[in-house]
């Protein structure tokens, strides 16, 4: 057994799978072998990595005020004809 | 020595290194701020409670807007949907039964509703169908092809640059463009799967649900999302003088 389970283009296939803690524990083994060799193979994982973690960053936005007023004015019709409980 | 190269872009492992049984753990979600929560909401919102329905609002609401947008792809439209959804919610409250969470709840009518748009605009989108074939995460000629004596399977040029790049800067100005049209350039299931769990953060099982497909799907469909976006940004970076 080398410490090559899988080349570069295999590994790339896998890493959304490593991160979502889906790999079994002889292949994430092997992943992590292959990554700690390999600095390719390291710049890709922490780009995805980065990505997974910035994109966080882009919601940040709030509702439109007119959207939001409407929302709440929708509310006010529903509560008026709605029976309460 | 010469390395037997397997095919490329199969993912099989070497038999010898699959064991038996035995699931990794699984990451901690970071979804869902407890069942507790949705109830006490719940309960003030069948009673006609503004405060509740304004914190709900307001916690989904940005959210329902943006995967909304995915489907129809115009601002006016995604909005009608999201109000829509929210008249549905309330009217459909009392037929909630705490099965699913309510975040659950409200995405799958609004995915309901956005649908239906989205079909009237021809925009309709499978989630069960997959797309693109065997789509690979990195273009092939990044690598040396899987005949090469010595290197088949391996890149050819170093992968690195834009994630050194703090995270701050990632965000915002023509970076953070960047990202944005890269989303949007992508296929509506693919920028779904993406918004879901990258940038609202949730997990899997819960994006997997909400779509009706299965996990290993949704997790295709990430990757790709992923591949694809870093692939733009990549191109970006190499454009612009780092």
């Amino acid at each position: 057994m080398t410490e090559s389970a899988f080349t570069c283009q295999q590994l790339v296939e896998l890493v959304t799978e490593y991160l979502d803690g889906g790999l079994e524990p002889q292949e994430r083994l092997a992943f992590e072998r292959h990554v700690a060799i390999c600095p390719p193979c390291r710049g890709y994982l922490a780009q995805l990595r980065k990505l997974k973690r910035t994109a966080g960053g882009l919601r940040e936005e709030d509702l439109p005020p007119q959207l939001r007023d409407g929302l709440l004015q929708m509310f006010h019709d529903w509560k008026g004809s709605a029976p309460k409980k | 020595m010469a390395v037997d190269p397997p095919p490329a872009r199969t993912v099989t492992l070497d038999n010898s290194l699959t064991t038996p049984p035995g699931q990794p753990e699984p990451l901690p979600s970071e979804q869902d701020e407890g069942a507790a929560g949705d109830r006490r909401l719940l309960e003030d919102l069948r009673k006609g409670n503004e405060t509740a329905f304004t914190e709900l609002v307001d916690r989904y609401g940005p959210s329902m807007l943006r995967v909304a947008r995915l489907y129809v792809r115009s601002h006016s439209v995604a909005e009608e949907v999201v109000q829509e959804t929210w008249l549905k919610v309330l009217q459909a409250l009392d037929g909630f039964e705490g099965r699913s969470s309510l975040r659950t709840w409200i995405f799958v009518i609004l995915g309901n509703c956005a649908r239906r748009r989205g079909e009237r605009e021809s925009r309709s989108v499978s989630f069960t169908a997959l797309g693109g074939g065997d789509e690979p995460s990195v273009s092939a000629d990044r690598f040396f092809p899987a005949g090469h004596p010595r290197w088949g399977g391996m890149w050819t040029t170093l992968v690195d640059g834009w994630e050194q790049i703090p995270d701050e800067r990632l965000l915002t100005g023509e970076a953070r463009e960047q990202i944005r049209a890269a989303v949007e350039a992508l296929p509506s299931n693919y920028a779904t799967v993406f918004t879901l769990r990258d940038v609202e953060g949730w997990d899997g099982a819960e994006v997997a649900a909400l779509l009706g497909i299965s996990a290993e799907n949704q997790r295709v469909l990430l990757h790709r999302a992923r591949n694809r976006i870093r692939a733009a940004l990549e191109e970006y970076f190499e454009r612009s003088d780092r």
